[in-house]
């Protein structure tokens, strides 16, 4: 998107969910590839069971994962 | 869009009035009316074809409309009175059925994590689970012909919501429809996902072509979106909808991918279910907490119409549901004859 104003980033931790990655983020691998972001709002994974990652599938759900609070 | 083949009185009324052009002369008398009436009462309306196909009828008025139909039809007071003949046996039956939890304060987490319980994935059978594992290919496609109703025009019913937002429910529910509608890339647009998978599978992506074979069910689905939708009264009730749809699937499109990849399928006809497992994801937070939640704190009188509408969603799923698994646990079609 050109001319877009930057849009600094934000991460809302979501109760017993995935991290929501909003705003001007490059998300890499471990070898500092770039990982495509396929929406401009992405969920990442913080369960350990999703089969997408590091994006969040709904896991959590089944899984019954809690936050520490 | 062709007009569907009436299924009673109901809709062969209303095909009548449709294939003229509205006249200025009142033409629904108290005659009329009452004829309505009477069939809409004396039916189940969740299961009634008559009602339902006739109801989705008239909300199609509001959307695509129907080739050698007047498109003024669609604010014509004659066919608006009509419909709330049904819409109020609809309301009035879902409102009898559908249990809706009491005791949940106007706070964004409580009305989110009230929607994630009443959302929970359970153990029960599941046509997710049927597809994953043991659908035919004769039934994926039935699976794919029940759901092309909505998803061929997915989003839209809850896109009339928007102007009666203000807020952060308003930005949330346009950040969820703009991710619905393909960011910008109309090849990315969920129902132009879905138009692929039904090319995949071998069938016709043009909306409303299936009409016909499609059970009273899987019609009213679609209609309590557009009920929901198209009534500002309503606009809890369309926020809680939209939520317990997004909570409802992640995980299911996951297994509705593997039962196509099981069938043989390539990419492009499961690009759908997958791009619905990561979108979802985030959807159902944004849903769940920005729209319902936020809404519920700006009008706190909408938390038990927002839980309704949450529940009326997950109510009619259940029915559709169990209406295929029943169909093909006794080895027979779910679709209406051809």
């Amino acid at each position: 998107m050109t001319g877009r104003a930057p849009q600094p980033a934000t991460i809302e931790a979501c109760p017993n969910g995935p991290l929501l990655v909003r705003g001007d983020v490059e998300l890499v691998d471990a070898d500092g590839r770039p990982i495509e972001k396929r929406r401009r709002t992405v969920a990442l994974c913080r369960c350990g069971s999703s089969a997408i990652a590091p994006f969040c599938d709904g896991s959590h759900k089944a899984i019954g994962f809690v936050t520490p609070s | 869009m062709k007009l569907p083949a009436p299924r009673g009185p109901l809709g062969a009324s209303l095909t009548d009035l449709l294939v003229h052009p509205p006249r200025d002369t009142d033409i629904v008398d108290d005659v009329v009316l009452t004829r309505w009436r009477d069939a809409a009462a004396t039916a189940d309306p969740l299961t009634d074809d008559d009602l339902q196909l006739t109801l989705w009828t008239l909300y199609a008025l509001h959307y695509r409309g129907f080739e050698g139909v007047d498109d003024a039809w669609e604010w014509d007071p004659d066919v608006l009175r009509l419909r709330r003949v049904l819409e109020d046996a609809f309301e009035a039956s879902l409102r009898d059925r559908v249990a809706v939890p009491a005791g949940t304060a106007a706070e964004r987490e409580a009305v989110a994590s009230a929607l994630f319980a009443m959302t929970a994935p359970g153990p029960g059978p599941s046509v997710a689970r049927y597809v994953s594992r043991s659908a035919d290919a004769t039934q994926a496609e039935e699976f794919l012909i029940h759901r092309s109703l909505y998803t061929l025009m997915e989003a839209d019913p809850h896109t009339w919501a928007i102007p009666r937002l203000s807020g952060v429910p308003k930005a949330a529910l346009v950040e969820v429809q703009a991710d619905e509608y393909g960011g910008g890339r109309p090849e990315r647009m969920h129902s132009a996902l879905f138009a692929r998978t039904m090319r995949g599978a071998g069938l016709v992506d043009e909306y409303g072509y299936y009409v016909d074979r499609l059970p009273a069910v899987t019609i009213a689905a679609l209609n309590l979106m557009s009920l929901f939708g198209l009534h500002r009264r309503w606009r809890g009730a369309i926020a809680g909808h939209l939520a317990a749809f997004e909570m409802t699937s992640s995980l299911p499109n996951r297994l509705y991918g593997d039962g196509f990849r099981r069938l043989g399928h390539d990419e492009g006809t499961t690009d759908y279910f997958d791009e619905h497992v990561e979108a979802d994801a985030v959807h159902e937070q944004i849903a769940g907490r920005d729209l319902a939640g936020r809404l519920a704190e700006q009008e706190p009188e909408l938390v038990g119409d927002i839980l309704f509408g949450a529940a009326a969603c997950l109510y009619l799923d259940e029915l559709v549901g169990r209406h295929l698994l029943d169909a093909w646990s006794a080895g027979t079609s779910s679709l209406r004859a051809a």
